[in-house]
């Protein structure tokens, strides 16, 4: 019966200017879009901001809030893992951060380019990288993406620049896809992303001198969760007006945790660095409901009911819900479907993490070098010797 | 340590007489004997856990009353008695004011208060050209670097700034009163960032000092003397010894001298040179080859990396022929190098020069505007410096 209706709304779509669902949706009494008013944004620098609504079609939130759930339950399976020591190492979670890898990714292009620091997963992920390869990256595994051999910290995708564990030290990499991207003339922008911990260290404000000199297309983007590590921003820095920082370069201070905010944010700042004006800077204040990583239980920088009033205030997929199901954009019934869905998602892709063999012994000493023979690598001891290849 | 773990059990795996010999490899200055053989083909198949065992040293009286402390414990410890002693001491650096992420400054903030102990902002440059400035003002500056792997924003500082200020300045000015601590050394699940030991990159410049414990005990007594020193040092902390190592630590203040190394065990047939966590694995495996093979091995712990203790450890390798070191840092150009190039160019060309009656000269100095750098064997009276 199901399959009927869409063929028959497939016919009456016409020239697929819209999707047979959408057609299909209209019997079942769902609005297409609705308007939303999102908070201001503050503004350094800048004459006009990104606008104060936006159009959100059911389509698109749906999109977001399956992208959301996906990476919430992710890092949440992650957690389990790390503590059951399928996953060890260091691994950094982003829950409550879900609006920020979701919302950016929706204002940009995949053809856009974007680095980050080590809490990276969910990026990975919006970046279109399968939840598979990520946790089979986290479990050390031959199926993760960067072949078991990067971890948490070091996962890169197409236009994904990972992954890096030294803080900071991505910024000016970032500004130099920037100027990749203006020299290749093909319209990209590059997100360069890093936290308020990160916004003190030194190479940062020289990636925003010789962005601004270039008027590069670099959007740098301050995540700010008001902690790093264990300091709160106002032990940290002496303005905590993160998007204010780059001085010269305009920014804008915008809402993390609603992902429209981010969104329309994003599209602006993006058009606004294609328009060839330069860089511009993007303040996220966001949450992240983990500790820094998987060591650190959270709480000793800060009460538990301030992330417990967070999660009831401000979660960022309770928000998007809540405007879909008030607005008529979906059901509740609808999203719980997707919530079980993406459970099972995760679920299968925690079972392949776990089962997948780890890398051979032979890769160890492979992509040390680029050399076109191979070159041997002494391993732990002098009569082990691992070829290189790469 | 999964390296020389297993370099050990590779080197010390029993064959039956008349064996081949073999090359143990550049590292080493004297020929293996023959009853020591190679891992062979399956030893790039077989996994190795990485362990050690702490060996603790027997307490020691002579410093007055001891109290069981692991590593944190001792460096609390020590900082607790240079903030006691030294009015203008400071410690600061990233997370140090709750304690540190492994606990090292614990307390410290309630007792002496927060202008002694304070936090800063996730800068390392800024950290060490900060301790620097604290420093050159007669203060005591103790800076954090919360890993080693995240000193080389800080490079620049300690090699180009610290190091030289001395020197340039004609002794006018100095920042001797700087030392800066960092955790060191691999932990088993550190990888990339958080496993690094950098000793041999600033081994490479001269006017600093750098110091690796391998005990707590060992680390008050390194770390007090470092602080005192009048030079800026570097203190390394091998973080997985933090928690594991425990021994009788003295609570009052007591120093251990710079540049000497300590001979842990005597013995007559090898030497073996470690620092750190590996002088744990060294014993390990010193045991072993006295038991399994009936080889005397002498340890030697050189403690100071940077000057270091060249009498003790030509010494020694006169005394049994062969050395043997160990480290955890990559090979090519690890310190092991520098020491092995050393005993073997004065070992050797000592020996020559005496028979020849000639001196070693060497000297080896670097400033702005001339290199004079000179090894030559010449006739006695006559020196030549060769620009």
């Amino acid at each position: 019966m199901r399959k009927m209706l869409a063929a028959v709304s497939r016919v009456l779509a016409g020239a697929a200017q819209k999707p047979a669902s959408r057609v299909l949706i209209a019997s079942r009494n769902f609005a297409n879009d609705a308007t939303f008013d999102i908070k201001k944004c503050d503004l350094h620098r800048l004459e006009e901001g990104p606008p104060v609504t936006t159009v959100l079609t059911r389509e698109d939130g749906l999109k977001y809030y399956r992208m959301m759930q996906t990476v919430r339950r992710m890092e949440l399976k992650a957690d389990q893992l790390y503590k059951q020591k399928i996953i060890r190492g260091f691994c950094h979670l982003c829950d409550g951060q879900e609006a920020c890898c979701v919302g950016l990714e929706a204002g940009i292009n995949p053809t856009d380019h974007l680095i980050t620091a080590y809490r990276a997963h969910g990026f990975t992920f919006t970046r279109g990288l399968p939840v598979r390869a990520i946790l089979a990256e986290l479990t050390g595994r031959r199926g993760g993406c960067a072949k078991g051999k990067g971890g948490s910290m070091h996962m890169y995708a197409k236009n994904f620049y990972g992954g890096n564990g030294i803080v900071g030290a991505q910024v000016p990499l970032g500004a130099g896809i920037a100027l990749a991207c203006k020299y290749n003339g093909k319209d990209e922008v590059c997100l360069t992303l890093y936290g308020d911990g990160a916004a003190n260290q030194g190479q940062i404000f020289e990636a925003y001198n010789m962005a601004a000199l270039w008027k590069l297309p670099c959007i740098f983007i301050c995540e700010n969760n008001r902690y790093g590590m264990g300091t709160s921003v106002e032990r940290a820095a002496a303005s905590t007006d993160y998007y204010k920082r780059g001085d010269f370069i305009p920014g804008l201070r915008v809402d993390g945790m609603d992902i429209l905010c981010v969104r329309e944010a994003t599209k602006f700042a993006a058009a606004y660095c294609r328009s060839g004006k330069g860089p511009i800077l993007m303040e996220l204040q966001t949450y992240r409901y983990h500790g820094h990583s998987m060591s650190d239980p959270g709480v000793s920088y800060r009460t538990r009911e301030e992330i417990q009033e967070v999660r009831s205030k401000s979660d960022p997929i309770m928000l998007l819900k809540d405007r879909m199901v008030n607005s008529n954009l979906a059901s509740v019934e609808e999203l719980k479907e997707i919530d079980v869905e993406v459970r099972k998602e995760i679920e299968d892709a925690a079972q392949f993490a776990t089962a997948d063999p780890e890398p051979p012994l032979e890769e160890l000493g492979y992509h040390i070098y680029s050399s076109d023979p191979p070159f041997e690598v002494r391993g732990a001891n002098q009569w082990i010797k691992f070829k290189s290849v790469s | 340590m999964a390296a020389v773990a297993s370099r050990a059990a590779g080197i010390l795996r029993l064959r039956a007489a008349g064996a081949e010999r073999r090359w143990c490899g550049p590292r080493c200055a004297g020929l293996v004997q023959g009853f020591l053989q190679p891992g062979g083909e399956d030893a790039a198949q077989k996994r190795r856990v990485a362990h050690f065992t702490f060996q603790p040293d027997p307490e020691s009286l002579q410093y007055g009353q001891t109290q069981k402390m692991n590593l944190f414990q001792s460096i609390t410890s020590a900082l607790d008695n240079s903030l006691a002693k030294d009015p203008t001491a400071v410690i600061f650096g990233e997370d140090v004011a709750f304690g540190g992420v492994f606990r090292c400054t614990v307390g410290l903030r309630d007792k002496y208060g927060k202008d002694r102990v304070f936090n800063t902002p996730l800068c390392e440059q800024g950290i060490v050209g900060f301790g620097i400035g604290i420093a050159v003002t007669g203060a005591t500056a103790i800076a954090e670097i919360q890993f080693a792997d995240y000193i080389f924003p800080a490079f620049d500082q300690i090699v180009n700034e610290a190091a030289k200020y001395r020197y340039r300045s004609g002794d006018l000015f100095n920042c001797g009163s700087l030392t800066i601590r960092a955790p060191w050394g691999c932990v088993g699940h550190g990888a990339l960032y958080h496993s690094q030991s950098p000793e041999a990159f600033f081994a490479h410049c001269p006017g600093i000092k750098v110091v690796i414990p391998r005990s707590p005990f060992q680390a008050k007594g390194l770390l007090l003397s470092c602080i005192e020193d009048k030079n800026p040092c570097i203190f390394f902390e091998p973080k997985i010894l933090y928690r594991a190592a425990v021994e009788q630590v003295p609570v009052e203040p007591y120093k251990i001298p710079l540049s000497q190394a300590e001979v842990i065990q005597e013995g007559s047939d090898v030497t073996l040179v470690a620092w750190g966590t590996q002088v744990h694995v060294i014993r390990e495996v010193a045991s072993m080859a006295q038991e399994k093979l009936g080889v005397s091995c002498e340890i030697i712990d050189l403690r100071t990396i940077v000057p270091w203790d060249m009498d003790t450890v030509c010494k020694s390798v006169v005394k049994t022929g062969r050395l043997l070191i160990s480290h955890e840092a990559p090979l090519t150009g690890g310190f092991a190098s520098e020491i092995s190039s050393t005993v073997q160019c004065k070992h050797v060309i000592d020996d020559f020069l005496e028979k020849a009656k000639l001196t070693f000269l060497s000297q080896e100095q670097c400033c702005l505007t001339t290199i004079k750098f000179a090894v030559v064997g010449i006739p006695n009276g006559v020196r030549k410096n060769v620009s």
